[in-house]
């Protein structure tokens, strides 16, 4: 299945200079399935959303098809066909 | 050229001058990154700059750049990463040593990591992470982290380390064993006051042509050792505090230690709001005040990689503080002038030529 990844401004340089990347997938991957593929494509990008024990950087957040990750079932979400991955900074920084 | 590298918690300014009287600002360089660490290392064909960032979305890194900040450069993969049980939060310190390939970072978690490409990738020196007193090495306030690494010049496998909290720590065998060098230095938040290790170190400094002789700033307490750490005995008795964070040798002149005190762990200002560097000239039996050109009302503080010297003849030294200000005095001390103001919270300052 593919699924489309909503890239922000601050990342995209790590990104292939790209807003959007879809990201070919098994059935039944999961997010965290989708993150180890963005990062063997983009290491700096994926270590800019995790630390190296693969945890999501806190002030990150992954909405899959409008919700938030960590509301879901964090890298253990569930991907579906055409499923819409947006990253977007949270609020942080003084 | 005179360059003055100042980290901040929003970024990198650079400060460069030609006669170390007039300074050019740039900056930010990684704007909103915390930078907590940076160096110098101008021996190489072209200078390279080193920083560590900790960008509060994004994480830490390293980079590093060779035509004087004007780009920037970094590892795809992380250039500073723990095993499987930890991850990098910040790097504090980032150590240049004879050899301008070896550098070394110290972390937080506590930890020591080697560079041998010139800074840009990292391993982990294993004998500490694995040493028994990790677990019960505690955080202070700014995070549990080695924030001092002093690598012997002429002797690459002895180095020593500071940490907060932990307190110091020195290997003989370039990393592989690691005693604590404690003795003598007073922990008042705990128990029992002179515990083997535990501290709350703040900073060590010396001379590296008398690496045996070493300068500490603890949280209360200035000491001295005269045998590279085995035993310390206070020098605090002629400045006007015990406490603070700040403490650096001046280059050439092995017994000239410089200092800012701070009034007390739950006052922390200068005495009086009277913004004082101190300076000793007899390895700290005697302190005097360093005031020419320095404010009052300075309710401020300066952070313990905020104060510096550079290699110039005479000597220049140079801090800024958490109110964004940054003086040079190139006179060794005394006198100075406000070569910044308004910038964030300053939190490390290097000075070198270029």
């Amino acid at each position: 299945m593919r699924v489309l990844v909503l890239i922000p401004g601050p990342l995209r340089q790590t990104a292939g200079n790209q807003a959007k990347v879809e990201v070919d997938l098994p059935e039944q991957a999961t997010l965290g399935t989708l993150l180890d593929h963005l990062a063997a494509r983009y290491p700096l990008l994926d270590r800019r959303l995790r630390d190296e024990r693969d945890v999501l950087r806190r002030y990150v957040n992954v909405y899959v098809d409008g919700e938030e990750c960590r509301r879901l079932s964090g890298a253990d979400t569930r991907l579906t066909p055409d499923s819409e991955v947006r990253i977007l900074p949270s609020v942080a920084g003084g | 050229m005179h360059l003055l590298a100042i980290g901040t918690r929003k970024g990198l300014w650079l400060a460069t001058s030609e006669d170390r009287e007039s300074w050019s600002l740039s900056g930010p360089h990684h704007p909103m990154a915390e930078v907590y660490a940076t160096a110098i290392e101008n021996r190489r064909d072209r200078p390279r700059l080193l920083v560590g960032t900790t960008s509060s979305h994004f994480g830490p890194t390293v980079m590093t750049s060779d035509d004087l900040g004007a780009t920037w450069q970094e590892p795809d993969h992380a250039p500073v990463a723990f095993p499987e049980d930890a991850a990098l939060e910040r790097v504090w310190q980032l150590a240049l040593t004879p050899d301008p390939e070896v550098v070394y970072a110290g972390t937080q978690p506590s930890a020591l990591f080697r560079s041998e490409d010139g800074g840009r990738t990292y391993s982990l020196v294993e004998g500490l992470w694995k040493h028994p007193h990790r677990e019960h090495w505690d955080a202070g306030y700014g995070g549990q982290a080695i924030h001092t690494v002093l690598p012997d010049p002429a002797d690459p496998l002895r180095l020593t380390v500071a940490m907060s909290t932990g307190g110091v720590y020195r290997t003989f065998d370039g990393g592989a064993s690691w005693e604590p060098a404690n003795t003598g230095i007073k922990a008042n938040f705990l128990p029992d006051p002179y515990p083997e290790f535990g501290q709350c170190v703040h900073k060590v400094s010396w001379h590296p042509a008398v690496p045996h002789r070493l300068f500490l700033q603890n949280h209360h307490g200035v000491y001295r050792s005269d045998d590279a750490g085995a035993t310390w005995t206070s020098i605090a008795g002629g400045l006007p505090a015990d406490f603070g964070f700040a403490m650096v040798n001046h280059p050439h002149e092995p017994d000239v230690v410089y200092n800012f005190p701070l009034v007390a762990a739950d006052h922390r200002f200068p005495p009086g709001g009277e913004c004082a560097v101190y300076r000793s000239s007899d390895a700290g039996e005697s302190w005097e005040a360093l005031r020419n050109g320095l404010p009052d009302g300075f309710w401020t503080a300066v952070m313990r990689d905020a104060l510096c010297t550079d290699a110039a003849e005479p000597a220049g030294v140079y801090f800024g503080s958490r109110s964004g200000e940054v003086y040079a005095s190139t006179d060794e001390g005394d006198s100075w002038r406000r070569i910044a103001e308004h910038l964030p919270d300053v939190v490390c300052v290097r000075a070198a030529e270029v």
